[in-house]
């Protein structure tokens, strides 16, 4: 047999040869030494590629590949941008009505803007809403009252019907904040939003409403709470109450 | 394009390959498909799609190349190459052997190399996927074949020829 042309020997390599053929190129390789150890060698990388790499097919493809695949999430996005957007609009308005001079008070202070924004941006997350998990409440309240410099608790809203999801540290305009998640049984999720600044002074509850989320607000000594959610006033407020209760340092 | 996340799996497989770092290859991956949804409408259905999505993340990291060599940041061929989780210990050392040697071949070398072995695509799919002729497809399946086996060879001490000490 004559040399068998370059692709066969590509063909043969792959398996991509009709048996009578193959048979040919192997008989012919049993003849040619040197070229019998090329094509082995070749098989080898192929071997040895599959080794590498065949087991990437087996891992969990990280979410942000998951969604990026779904246009069923791109929807949700759009929400999130629609949310943001409003609220950036909120903040332009708010600039130029201070150089018109309307008081202070009418402008939605840092702290409710900004637990505001951060409800927005993190309760839609379905795969990833927090950073740890109420599984690891121990863990998750020693790692963020670490963060924040200052003891944190978890206050409990089981009796109003929303459990702890879980926490994340986020960036803050002076520094670490703490978001703390709950949610009910129909899946509405509500955020605590945990800051600290020695500056404080005490204040009673305060209401925003940026958009579609209500925030209660207020200031115990250093730190700054802010309870985000997106239901009644009345109901958000019976909520926040309860982790006033819990949490003010006075009790 | 209900079925896109179904592609997930070859899409990582073949960008970690191809550039040997896993969050550079999932950046890839994202690119190819947010590209993929943006032009879902240029995608035949009596195509693959799978080659469809091949064939946008060639173009994207082609384009990457060209901005990285523009940059005269780390090339390709020097990122350092990850082993793998589930490597067995006798093919260890040729797995590692094997992430090296790829490394060190050119861009279109590896495309070719590695969209017909480790994709097993045929050589017309592949030559479709790089939008070049199939003979050019075959020649540099040769180079890149004989450059892996220098390069692995030069690598695996146990493949020296044994001296005879008399």
């Amino acid at each position: 047999m004559n040399r068998p042309l370059e692709a066969e020997l590509h063909a043969w390599t792959d398996g991509r040869l009709d048996e009578a053929r193959s048979a040919a190129v192997s008989q012919w390789l049993q003849e040619n030494p040197e070229e019998e150890a090329r094509l082995l060698a070749w098989k080898r990388q192929k071997e040895l590629l599959h080794a590498a790499f065949d087991p990437v097919l087996e891992e969990p493809a990280p979410a942000r590949l998951e969604e990026a695949a779904q246009p069923a999430a791109n929807p949700r996005r759009w929400r999130i941008a629609a949310a943001i957007g409003w609220l950036a609009v909120g903040i332009t308005t708010g600039y130029t009505m201070r150089g018109a001079s309307v008081p202070e008070a009418a402008a939605t202070p840092p702290l409710a803007r900004n637990a505001a924004i951060a409800h927005v941006v993190y309760t839609p997350e379905v795969r990833h809403p927090v950073e740890v998990g109420a599984d690891q409440e121990a863990h998750l309240v020693q790692w963020l009252s670490k963060r924040l410099g200052t003891p944190l608790k978890t206050p409990r809203f089981v009796a109003q019907g929303f459990e702890l999801v879980g926490g994340r540290l986020l960036p803050g305009e002076r520094g670490p904040v703490a978001q703390f998640m709950y949610q009910d049984r129909d899946g509405r999720r509500l955020t605590l939003y945990v800051r600290t600044d020695p500056n404080n002074h005490d204040t009673a509850f305060r209401f925003a409403q940026e958009g579609a989320v209500g925030v209660f607000y207020w200031l115990d000594h250093k730190v700054g709470y802010a309870l985000s959610g997106e239901m009644p006033r009345d109901e958000l407020l019976r909520i926040a109450e309860a982790a006033y209760a819990q949490l003010n340092s006075v009790n | 394009m209900v079925e896109l996340s179904e592609h997930l799996p070859r899409l990582r497989r073949y960008a970690r390959a191809l550039t040997g770092d896993r969050y550079a290859a999932d950046d890839l991956v994202q690119d190819t498909v947010e590209r993929a949804l943006n032009k879902s409408a240029l995608w035949r259905p009596d195509s693959r799609l799978d080659a469809w999505l091949m064939t946008l993340m060639h173009n994207i990291f082609v384009n990457q190349l060209r901005t990285a060599a523009g940059r005269h940041t780390d090339s390709l061929e020097t990122l350092p190459s990850e082993p793998s989780a589930r490597a067995t210990q006798a093919d260890g050392i040729e797995v590692r052997d094997i992430h090296g040697a790829l490394a060190r071949l050119s861009p279109e070398q590896r495309e070719v190399l590695l969209l017909v072995t480790l994709e097993e695509y045929s050589y017309d799919e592949t030559a479709l996927i790089l939008d070049i002729p199939v003979g050019t497809v075959m020649s540099r399946l040769s180079r890149a074949r004989d450059r892996m086996r220098q390069l692995i060879e030069d690598r695996a001490p146990g493949t020296l020829p044994l001296k005879v000490v008399k």
